[in-house]
């Protein structure tokens, strides 16, 4: 295997959910996806509202399942199968590979912000005085007010959510990062501050897949767009 | 975390539970691997405490086995260890969180005797080391160290529970059964236990069953997660998959039956 082997490679995915409280009634999500992702890209899914963006994305991750088809995710010497692979597999990989940083923080009760965001470095090993410095450091660049760290965000706005979110899914260095809207709450003057960012993660050799509804921030961070679109008329 | 250990601790194969005609739970199987949160969801009367007694060695099973790595690596069949042997499992290796505290509680003993009397258990003899034992473990669950003489039975419901949680924790578990521990408590006061039961894991590295019909609690905790219905488990997988993208009808049905706050 070597470096230019694609981090990310989909193929031939498939997805439709089953409403069994609406009759059995059936939604196509995309049929026969397949698209590749290398170290040091970043790659935005395209198409409007309803296309199937955020399902892709979630697949990926292994939140959503697959009917068929498979998600190939390099994970050092090994190669996981997302689509496929047994929880606790599916867990380490996202441990240690695989980041997600969603449209919404989901909070947690009575955990402070510096906390929220210093966690997946403290699972990672790193001593707890470290990552909190560094979880403030994140925190700062990205405009948080001092005084809100030890505060649980559930109070926050949401511009405010959202960078404590993004800071939390980019604290911590995970080979393939997946962003779901990152900017979409956000003023531009944070917005260019996840710019820079994303931008750093790609230096560092990650591999980024998202969507970027905001037109600027995608001209400046995407390498190229897949058109989803594709994958849903096919289903 | 997960990750180093890859060898389970706890293995259930086959386990069924019969009360007379009535079905309890119906061939079960799973594994728990250390450091690992797993939470067994469904309505009242799918058999999610029943399979939590049978894993637990509370109740026979009526086929089926439970096997346990003890401490020296071996795996044992639990129902072919003597009941000594088995009484100082659940003493010390093990923990059990009960719903209602007054059944995981000497409610009669002060909370430092709680606390206490497992440390005694497992060979402590030193007054003054088990105290000071009793009121760090206190501290970590947030009871003011004054009240280390009174008992349970003056203690709020959350604070019953929290010492409930010092008790087992103190001798260092490596598996924690954990029936519905937030049930019946108000919200705030939940989710202060909540927090702590969710620190406490990581920090220690616990292997968790955890039974409850509440998915938010659920999803707070837990790593993986199976559903039951009618006796049988009819789904599992990653926790937040399972609760986003539910395969099964009853699933479904659980899940869209939550109200988002």
């Amino acid at each position: 295997m070597t470096q230019t082997d694609p981090i990310l490679t989909v193929a031939g995915l498939s997805k439709t959910f089953i409403l069994h409280l609406r009759e059995g009634a059936r939604l196509p999500v995309v049929a026969g996806a397949g698209f590749e992702l290398h170290a040091g890209e970043c790659v935005a899914l395209g198409g409007p509202s309803g296309a199937g963006k955020s399902s892709l994305l979630k697949m990926v991750y292994g939140n959503y399942r697959v009917d068929a088809g498979t998600i190939q995710v390099r994970d050092g010497d090994e190669t996981v199968d997302v689509a496929t692979a047994d929880p606790r597999r599916l867990i380490r990989l996202r441990g240690q590979t695989m980041g997600y940083v969603s449209q919404f923080l989901r909070v947690i009760p009575r955990v402070g912000a510096l906390d929220v965001v210093a966690e997946p470095l403290i699972g990672d090993g790193v001593a707890r005085e470290e990552a909190t410095a560094r979880a403030g450091a994140l925190l700062a660049r990205l405009n948080l007010p001092e005084r809100l760290w030890q505060l649980p965000p559930a109070t926050f706005s949401g511009g405010e959510q959202q960078r404590v979110n993004i800071a939390r899914g980019l604290i911590a260095h995970r080979p393939l990062l997946l962003m779901d809207e990152p900017t979409a709450s956000l003023d531009a003057a944070n917005r260019a501050v996840v710019v820079e960012l994303i931008e750093e993660k790609k230096r560092a050799g990650v591999g980024i897949l998202g969507i970027f509804h905001d037109a600027e921030v995608r001209e400046a961070v995407c390498d190229r767009v897949i058109d989803v679109t594709e994958f849903a008329r096919a289903a | 975390m997960i990750t180093q250990h890859d060898q389970p601790l706890l293995i259930a194969e086959g386990l069924s539970k019969n009360y007379g005609a009535r079905i309890g739970c119906r061939d079960v199987s799973l594994a728990v691997h250390p450091g690992e949160v797993l939470a067994v969801v469904g309505e009242s009367g799918s058999g999610k405490s029943t399979l939590l007694g049978v894993l637990s060695t509370e109740l026979a099973p009526s086929a089926g086995r439970v096997s346990y790595r003890m401490r020296d690596g071996r795996m044992a069949d639990l129902a072919s260890l003597g009941a000594a042997e088995r009484r100082l499992l659940m003493r010390t290796d093990w923990g059990f969180v009960r719903q209602n505290p007054a059944e995981g509680l000497r409610m009669a003993v002060s909370a430092g005797g709680n606390v206490g009397e497992r440390l005694m258990a497992v060979g402590w003899r030193h007054y003054g080391n088990i105290r000071a034992e009793a009121l760090d473990w206190l501290a970590k669950v947030e009871i003011a160290g004054d009240r280390i003489d009174d008992d349970p039975r003056a203690f709020s419901g959350g604070m019953r529970q929290r010492l409930q949680i010092a008790r087992n924790l103190v001798t260092r578990p490596r598996l924690v059964f954990m029936d519905e521990p937030t049930g019946g408590l108000d919200v705030s006061v939940q989710a202060r236990l909540l927090d702590l039961i969710r620190g406490l894991v990581a920090e220690l590295g616990l292997a968790v069953v955890i039974v409850t019909h509440d998915l938010a609690v659920a999803r707070l905790l837990s790593h993986r997660m199976v559903v039951m219905r009618h006796g049988r488990v009819i789904e599992t997988g990653i926790t937040d998959q399972v609760l986003d993208d539910p395969r099964e009808p009853y699933t479904q049905l659980l899940v869209s039956s939550v109200l988002a706050a």
